[in-house]
């Protein structure tokens, strides 16, 4: 439990540590994503999967919302933790 | 809706612009893959605006506006992979970024027949069209100054403000509450 909660405290420490750059980064991807489900929320109708049977092949396709959430989950998944490895690597 | 799979290919590239303007460029091109990701990304878009020419024009001014685009994009790409690769080491190359900057946007201002507020696509297509003039001001800059981050910055707010303009484009929508009586059926 002891070693739990210290190693809790040190990756707290850590995080807090890191330069504002990397937190930045860090930030980038969830708020492009929080843009994304805001536009869902004020504008249901763009989302064609929510009434699929009125919609076309590529109308299902365009779901312009979960475009932009799915921008911001690659960037915080895939280059985000790379660019803050260097960073804090430099 | 094809306007707004480029549009999230912008917003891509504005996100991944505004990483790199962030971490500066040093830290960016530590991992090979990374320095060719936005490169590559813009070359891709190009290369599949040609579909979008062919089958998805209704005109020849339309045509000539997406083949433009088409081969502003693939130029663009091609000079910062280049770049990326070492293939070419002169930095003047990345002018080929404010180029297809100025003919992109020149190619939204001259294939719009109509006044700003006639639809909100007609508005969309001036507003985009003065964005990328107006933007392309950056790569000069990042020409200029190279370690500038107004300068990377600057080009990513371009490229996010594209995007945002790109995923309200509609066909005959009203623009703040406005829509010419001769510009068809509204559409949401």
């Amino acid at each position: 439990m002891n070693a739990e909660l210290a190693s809790e405290s040190a990756a707290r420490r850590v995080a807090l540590a890191r330069p504002w750059r990397a937190r930045l980064v860090l930030v980038l991807g969830p708020a492009v994503s929080c843009a994304g489900v805001v536009w869902a929320v004020v504008q249901p109708w763009r989302i064609t999967l929510l009434e699929p049977s009125a919609q076309s092949f590529w109308w299902l396709l365009s779901e312009p919302p979960l475009y932009v959430v799915l921008v911001g989950l690659l960037f915080r998944f895939v280059v985000a933790p790379g660019l803050v490895d260097d960073l804090e690597d430099r | 809706m094809v306007h707004w799979w480029f549009a999230t290919g912008f917003l891509g590239l504005g996100v991944l612009l505004l990483g790199r303007a962030i971490v500066g460029e040093e830290v960016w091109n530590r991992r090979p893959w990374r320095r060719y990701l936005w490169p590559s990304l813009i070359f891709v878009m190009g290369v599949f605006m040609w579909p979008v020419m062919t089958f998805f024009t209704s005109s020849a001014i339309h045509m000539l506006a997406h083949g433009a685009w088409a081969q502003a994009l693939m130029l663009a790409g091609a000079a910062e992979l280049a770049l990326a690769r070492g293939k070419v080491s002169s930095r003047a190359w990345r002018l080929t970024t404010s180029l297809a900057m100025l003919v992109s946007g020149a190619a939204f201002l001259v294939h719009e027949q109509q006044a700003w507020l006639f639809s909100r696509a007609a508005f969309l297509h001036h507003a985009l069209g003065w964005t990328l003039v107006a933007g392309a001001v950056f790569p000069i800059l990042q020409y200029v100054r190279p370690r500038s981050v107004t300068a990377s910055a600057g080009f990513a707010t371009v490229l996010l403000v594209v995007a945002l303009l790109l995923f309200c484009d509609r066909d005959t929508a009203a623009i703040f509450g406005h829509l010419s009586v001769y510009a068809g059926t509204p559409h949401r």
